[in-house]
């Protein structure tokens, strides 16, 4: 073992190492992939750690990037070394203080983990085009390509910075570095303190502002001296590149690493040559190492620094035989004649023209968009290009354009010496079975305990509910440059933890020949389990077979359903990268570490489980057989159904991890996607689903109402109708006397898009009067009879007309729920407090919704590819959905909302206009319609239909420009949907001024009081005394009050909802909200797995909220005012249970009295006088105007 | 004087009251007010093992192991560092009590089951504990559990706690054996030093609400359950040598002495101080005094047993199960039904 320092971390952590030690304060704001950045910073403060004076740096975090950065600017200005990190739309609101950072010539280094912008859709993956939004503000650009160098490189850029004035924007790729977990040599504090002269940190604080010797920056300046002033900087632009060059010597006589502004690696009399930055020019430098071997004359220019662009410093490492060059950006400029480094480089080839050095051939590629993957194929192809002549400049290189062409073809079979020399793994898992932390810690394991170099990194799909993991690990004696997933044929250990995925994914794909395959199966004859496909795979390649039935382990250890050590044992076991016992050993270290003092009852149940698991592994005998013959194609069940075109050669590939195949042709010009889709997703993840107890059902609706997958739904038939439905179909008749005698109801559940999450039982309170323990709907463990029984059911089901909308009560919730979603089977969480609420609005109004969601949970299983849950009605109507930013939606949606008045305005004008051509009295009806009730929208619709019948055979010169907007003669019900880090953060700007106009627009705020999405972060919705990241020491101020804020008004309807606590409040409000002809702001408490509860408990969890007071229920409705009502009614009952017993309940809070015993009390009493404090405020304005009962009905 | 001294497995007390597990001792202040009130020993609340398993169920998901498998995030919660589990709480609460009291305290754990968790009895001797209490709190309710299998669970987690440490160990008992002088015997015999009579279960009550459930209310003990104890305690006394305590139902002086005339060692009482305050102990201890001064009572050595079943004149009524000629005497009120 080598005694040289080393990490096992990631390039988030080892950034952040760096920055805390030489910042003092630290401004942030939570955003994928940089948030545990900030996470890491805010965890260390929390703990007292100093950084290199000595000192704790303040770490706060803001409502925005945008405020981040304002303060970051301020912080500086007062002289203090500060820092933030951020990525992509994060970085966009750096933007602007960025210019009057650079323009100050300010001291900074700004962390990025660069991540594609969004522009046809959102992508939290790693791309440039973030980075390179900012080539114009001023800031030096630093580039790291591995965890080593982010680490070095945010050091090197600190010591830049304080010495040259310009401040760097540090940057390295998303997930890609950022993520993966790798050994590195680590920078000790002594370096630190030798690269961070104390001189340069005086003068910085010396810079700042002081009323001792005061001085004004920021000043605005005219046209006679603004350009000489602007120009003034540059001696400090010229003299950065030498300055960061130094600094890198420094590091180098320190640590022995050795960087130049443009590293030059490969053959040093190459003919071809790359030039790239980030994290693919390990997988370059990977590829020329092998080429070269074989006598290739190819190289790789590796820029650091690109801005300041030393031209002379590019020239002298850029090898003169260089005939071709391939520039690679990883960003997009559509339109532009080339992308950023390629004119760049191209620029400075051209003026060396005129010191005589010949141009070379110079063209320019882009590669990896949003974490496209960027293997040595592709790199070997860009070489081969290189050798061919290209038919023109512009080149792409990972994916089919048969668009454009541009698209270069690669060997996907090609491998480096380096790939083959490295041992592989694959490992599939479930987000919720601790794959990914075991692996994480099996890396650490091996990197820490042995003297090999180790690689994490962990793919995960978009579902919060069932979602599938794949840890990629690779360790070996050399070095690990490749920044690219393990490819086909190459896992010397595959790994599947899950036995349902061998039906479902080709888990056998990647590995290689002669390797293990490691099955978690309760299957006792486990070769007969395996569909036949995979038997072949396993025999062809003549893989080594073993199976353990870990759960069974877990089970008789105590450990419930916690799989992840035993096999991470078994792993250890069959690989034998370490001795048994070494390998043993380390992971009861590992387990001791994370249960520690806290619980050592699970410690010990652990060891049982890791001791027991050899026990119990077992290497199966694989038949003797070549596994010849074709390897049939997997089949899923998605792919048995029967599609629409688009989601069978679209949808279905991305959902079966087959996406990157696809060529652009097949992508939407626009990102527009057609709705309906989660329906095929068929995600079979229940382990037990509702079962409908016809018999006892009072048909309340309770059931549908709280399910936040729409997996268990009502309807009402014609008795008769029924008639040929499946045996098994269930359906009683209506118990109401609102239906014609011989109406039926059916409740449905759809068992292969349940989540099992238990909602509708905890919901339904119906028992059987001989046994309380039987409900009207009760879990059933499902099986593949159960399943294949209620899929034909439901098939059944859906296939029957929707009952008259018209003829349903939609203001009761039996009658309400038979009405249909037309939001159905989100990826969201198991028991999500969330889509409930969304279900209903789509229920109610869903045929004339548009929707302007924010960025966060809701759209990200709102409108997450492959499929999105929104869908439409028989008619083909139904909620049209766009998510435009996170910061900005309310004011999206206003704009929605503006362009349909606009138009049913200019409908209205056109048809008042052709009234005589169309009718009279049809004309008059069109344009005084009243659409605020579902009944008066029916006709309006029916009218529209007319009209537009009748203007196809109209002669009139406007008919057909009527006919285009006609439809938006029916009324828009336009709803802006977020949680509260939109509505209380950093879209509150927005917020407000949506609220303070007119306009009917119906904000749904999801409030779970926190950022939920981007992992627990606190947001000013957080409560009072609850633990989240960025308060881990629990909130100390009190929620914001937002519903006080927006009744302020006057003019705005608004309303607190808690759907597990009074349903048909809700129901209410939903109906009240919608027909209120201004804007209206519903407050929705949604419980989240965040407050670390069960989310069975959800119902449970918000009747708590209501009946402790923590989450009143009211509403404000200004209609009130004008019948001189009170428009403020109180909802719910005064407080009739402790505070503290719903603070008890959730980890959220209940982890405080752990961690912080003194600070929980205080918090909790603090928690409970702000309550009450509240209750009482809200009494006294129900008592205030009010002639009319205090409390609704 | 009086000595109102006693033996409590081994520990000489100043006097026989002593305040069972209850969640007085959560507070350091209290402890002491009840000190100065008289008290001559404390039994800490229960460590409980279901409240260990849910505690660690919660922090194993939401805190240790919360992977969520999303590419945005790991877990919701920050690092809470090195925060202390229930097992560590106990310990550090064991320590504050144990230098702030002058008088011993036991702990005392409250489980079912032997997984893992007895072994903390050696971090509560070294904490400095006089004691433990092991209260087992098993509802026997299983169709295919004999009686001889339930008395086993006990023997088996008093051996096993024996394994771990040397403190003298007191067994709280359920009153449902069949035959609980054998049954105490035994446990002498497998090494324990005392029995405390009795444990009260929850009781189950149902709420007549919509929808009709099980009530979770807490029903405090009244005078009427020391009777229970009096006859076994009287039944066990001389018979056994082990240290009896009296558990459950003392709320007067008058049923302190009682329990201390049937054969009782110390006395426990947790629901008349969760009514009235630490007061109430010197308010008993005070009765105590005054009845044996009055008395003529020299210790409380002299009163323990005096009226136990060996003691008495007529020791079948310790016994008795036939009181048809008490029901017989029984007056109702005037007019109920005569």
């Amino acid at each position: 073992m080598s005694n040289k320092p080393t990490l096992m971390i990631d390039g988030n952590e080892a950034t952040a190492r760096m920055a805390y030690q030489v910042s003092e304060v630290i401004a942030i704001y939570p955003i994928t992939p940089s948030s545990n950045m900030g996470e890491w910073a805010d965890e260390w403060a929390a703990k007292s750690l100093p950084n290199l004076w000595g000192a704790v740096p303040r770490v706060i975090e803001m409502q925005s990037e945008g405020g981040a950065a304002g303060t970051l600017h301020g912080a500086l200005t007062g002289g203090a070394l500060a820092t933030s990190f951020t990525a992509s739309q994060g970085l966009l609101l750096f933007i602007p203080n960025m210019y009057k950072i650079a323009g100050e010539l300010t001291s900074l280094v700004l962390h990025v983990s660069a991540r594609a912008l969004a522009s046809h859709a959102l992508s939290i993956f790693g791309d440039h085009s973030d980075v390179m939004a900012c080539r114009a503000t001023g800031f030096a650009m630093l580039a790291s390509g591995s965890v080593q160098e982010a680490q070095d490189f945010a050091l090197i850029a600190q010591a830049a910075t304080l010495e040259g004035r310009v401040p760097v924007l540090h940057f390295f790729d998303g997930f890609r570095t950022s993520h993966e977990v790798s050994k590195i040599d680590a920078v000790e504090n002594d370096v630190i303190r030798a690269m961070i002269d104390q001189e340069l940190v005086s003068a910085h604080r010396g810079r700042a502002l002081s009323p001792e010797h005061p001085v004004i920056r920021g000043t605005s300046q005219n046209p006679d001296v603004f350009f000489q002033s602007r120009e003034r900087c540059n001696p400090y632009y010229t003299a950065f590149p030498a300055i960061v060059q130094r600094a890198m010597d420094r590091f180098e006589q320190l640590t022995g690493r050795r960087y130049r502004l443009f590293d030059y690696v490969g053959a040093p009399d190459a003919e071809r040559v790359i030039v790239m930055m980030g994290s693919g020019a390990e997988t370059v430098e990977e590829t020329v190492q092998h080429l070269t071997e074989r006598g290739e004359k190819v190289g790789l220019l590796k820029v650091r620094l690109y801005r300041p662009w030393s031209a002379a410093d590019f020239l002298a490492a850029l090898p003169a035989s260089a005939t071709s060059i391939a520039v690679l950006d990883r960003t997009k400029e559509p339109g532009a004649d080339g992308e950023p480094l390629y004119k760049d480089v191209l620029t400075t080839l051209a003026q060396a023209t005129a010191t005589g050095r010949a141009l070379p051939r110079v063209i320019g590629g882009r590669y990896g968009l949003g974490s496209k993957e960027f293997t040595p194929g592709m790199v070997k192809s860009v070489f081969d290009g290189l050798v061919a002549p290209f038919g023109r400049n512009e080149f792409t290189v990972g994916i089919n354009d048969d668009v454009s062409n541009l698209s270069l073809a690669w060997d996907p079979d090609f491998r480096t010496d380096a790939a083959r020399n490295c041992q592989s793994a694959l490992f599939w898992g479930l987000g919720s079975d601790g794959t990914v932390s075991a692996n994480k810690n099996s890396i650490k394991i091996i990197g820490e305990a042995t003297d090999l170099y180790a690689q994490g990194y962990f793919v995960y799909d978009s579902k919060k509910s069932g979602a599938v993991t794949i840890s990629h690990l690779r360790f070996g004696p050399e070095k690990i440059r490749s920044a690219y997933l393990v490819e086909p044929d190459m896992a010397q250990f595959v790994a599947c933890h899950q036995t349902v995925f061998v039906e479902r994914y080709d888990l056998l794909d990647h590995a290689a020949p002669g390797g293990v395959f490691l099955l978690n199966t309760p299957a006792a004859d486990v070769w007969a389990s395996l569909p036949v496909r995979m038997q072949m795979q396993i025999q062809k390649k003549k893989l080594r077979l073993f199976a353990i039935d870990a759960y069974q382990v877990a089970e008789a250890a105590g450990m419930g359903r916690r799989i992840n050590t035993i096999m991470q044992t078994c792993f250890f076991a069959i690989s034998g990268i370490l001795p048994r016992e070494q390998a043993i050993d380390a992971i009861k270290h590992a387990v001791e570490k994370t249960y520690g003092r806290k619980s050592k009852r699970l410690a010990d149940l652990n060891f049982t489980a890791i001791d027991k698991t050899l026990e119990h592994l077992r290497q199966i005998d694989v038949p003797a057989g070549e596994g010849a013959g074709e390897i049939p194609a997997l089949s899923h069940a998605m792919a048995r159904s029967k599609l629409p075109d688009f989601v069978r050669d679209v949808t279905l590939p991305i959902y079966l991890g087959l996406g990157d195949s696809l060529p652009v042709s097949m992508m939407p010009v626009d990102g527009t996607f057609p709705v309906g889709t989660a329906k095929y997703e068929k995600r079979n993840i229940a382990l037990a689903i509702p079962v409908w107890e016809a018999d006892l059902c009072t048909q309340c609706g309770k059931c549908v109402f709280v399910c936040p997958h729409t997996a268990i739904r009502a309807r009402a038939f014609v008795g008769e109708s029924l008639a040929d439905a499946p045996a098994s179909f269930k359906h009683v008749p209506a118990r109401s006397k609102d239906y014609p005698p011989g109406t039926h109801i059916s409740y449905q559940v759809a068992a292969e898009d349940c989540t099992g999450c238990g909602d509708c039982v905890e919901a339904c309170p119906i028992h059987d009067k001989s046994n309380v323990s039987r409900l009207a709907v009760n879990m059933v463990p499902i099986t593949p009879e159960l399943r294949d029984q209620e899929s034909a059911n439901l098939e059944y089901f859906l296939a029957q007309p929707e009952f008259d909308r018209g003829a349903v009560k939609h203001t009761t919730i039996p009658g309400s729920m038979l009405l249909d979603s037309l939001f159905e089977y989100s990826g969201a969480c198991a028991g999500c407090g969330e889509t409930p609420y969304i279900r209903l609005a789509t229920q109610l109004f869903g045929d004339r919704m548009l929707i302007a969601n924010a960025t966060g949970c809701s759209s990200i299983y709102g409108g997450n590819l492959p499929t999105t849950p929104y869908t439409t009605n028989a008619a083909g109507q139904g909620p049209a959905w766009s998510n435009s930013l996170f910061e900005d939606n309310a004011e999206f949606g206003l704009g929605m909302r503006l362009a349909a008045d606009h138009q049913m305005d200019y409908a209205k004008a056109l048809v008042r206009e052709m009234a005589d051509g169309i009718g009279a009295d049809l004309a008059d009806a069109l344009v005084a319609a009243e659409q605020r009730e579902e009944s008066g929208l029916h006709e309006q619709r029916k009218r529209v239909a007319i009209l537009l019948d009748k203007l196809k055979t109209s002669t009139h010169p406007r008919a057909a420009e009527l006919a285009a907007v006609a439809e938006w003669l029916i009324r828009r019900s336009v709803w802006i949907i977020g949680g509260d880090g939109w509505a209380y953060d950093i879209g509150y700007g927005g917020l407000d001024h949506v609220l303070a106009q007119p306009y009917d627009v119906n904000i749904l705020v999801l409030d779970t009081e926190v950022y939920s999405n981007t992992g627990g972060q606190t947001s000013k919705a957080t409560p009072i005394g609850a633990v989240a990241k960025f308060s881990a020491g629990g909130k100390v101020t009190a929620k914001k009050d937002l519903g006080k804020l927006a009744m302020d008004y006057g003019h705005v309807y608004v309303a607190h909802v808690a759907y597990g606590a009074k349903d048909v409040q809700t129901l209410k409000v939903f109906h009240e909200a919608e027909a209120y002809p201004g804007p209206s702001l519903i407050i929705a408490y949604s419980p989240c797995i965040a407050h670390g509860v069960d989310m069975l408990y959800n119902l449970r969890q918000q009747d708590m909220a209501v009946k402790t007071g923590h989450w009143p229920l009211f509403r404000y409705d200004p209609r009130m005012e004008a019948s001189g009502v009170n428009p403020f009614r109180l909802d719910s009952a005064p407080p009739s249970v402790p505070l503290k017993t719903f603070m008890d309940s959730e980890t959220r809070f209940a982890m405080l009295a752990r961690s912080h015993p003194e600070t929980a009390a205080r918090l909790a009493e603090a928690a409970q006088a702000e309550v009450t404090r509240r209750f009482s405020g809200y009494q006294g304005m129900a008592a205030g105007l009010a002639n009319e009962p205090k409390t609704g009905d | 004087m009086i000595d109102l001294s006693t033996d409590y497995v081994g520990l000489k007390l100043k006097n026989p009251l002593v305040p069972s597990a209850s969640p007085l001792s959560h507070d350091v202040d209290m402890a002491r007010q009840l000190e100065d009130a008289g008290a001559a020993a404390i039994v800490m609340y229960s460590l409980f093992e279901e409240d260990v398993r849910t505690e660690d169920a919660m922090a194993d998901r939401f805190l240790l192991n919360s992977t969520l498998g999303h590419a945005e995030s790991d877990g919701f919660m920050p690092d809470q560092g090195e925060f202390k589990g229930m097992v560590e709480r106990y310990l550090e609460q064991l320590t504050k009590l144990k230098r702030s009291l002058e008088i011993p305290v036991v702990a005392s754990l409250n489980g079912i089951s032997s997984s893992g968790w007895l072994e903390f009895g050696r971090e509560l001797e070294a904490a400095g504990a006089d004691a433990l209490e092991l209260n087992i709190y098993h509802v026997a309710a299983d169709m295919t559990e004999s009686g001889a299998s339930v008395e086993r669970r006990y023997f088996d987690l008093l051996t096993e706690l024996r394994g771990e440490v040397k403190l003298p160990i007191i067994m709280k008992l359920s009153p449902f054996f069949s035959s609980l002088p054998h049954f105490v015997k035994q446990l002498e015999y497998a090494g324990a030093r005392g029995v405390s009579l009795f444990n009260r279960f929850y009781q189950p009550d149902i709420e007549l609400s919509d929808p009709l459930s099980m009530s979770d209310r807490i029903h405090l003990s009244t005078s009427d359950e020391a009777l229970l104890r009096l006859r076994w305690l009287s039944v066990l006394h001389g018979r056994v040598n082990l240290t009896l305590a009296a558990t459950g139902g003392v709320h007067t002086w008058q049923d302190a002495a009682k329990m201390l005339l049937a054969g009782a060692d110390v006395v426990h009482m947790a629901s008349c101080l969760l009514q009235h305050g630490p007061g109430r102990l010197f308010e008993i201890l005070a009765g105590l005094t005054r009845w044996m001064e009055e008395r003529e009572y020299e210790s409380v050595a002299q009163l323990k047993g005096s009226m136990s079943q060996r003691n008495l004149t007529e020791p079948g009524a310790v016994c008795r199960a036939n009181y048809v000629s008490m029901v017989d005497r029984f007056e109702p009120p005037a007019g109920v039904w005569r």
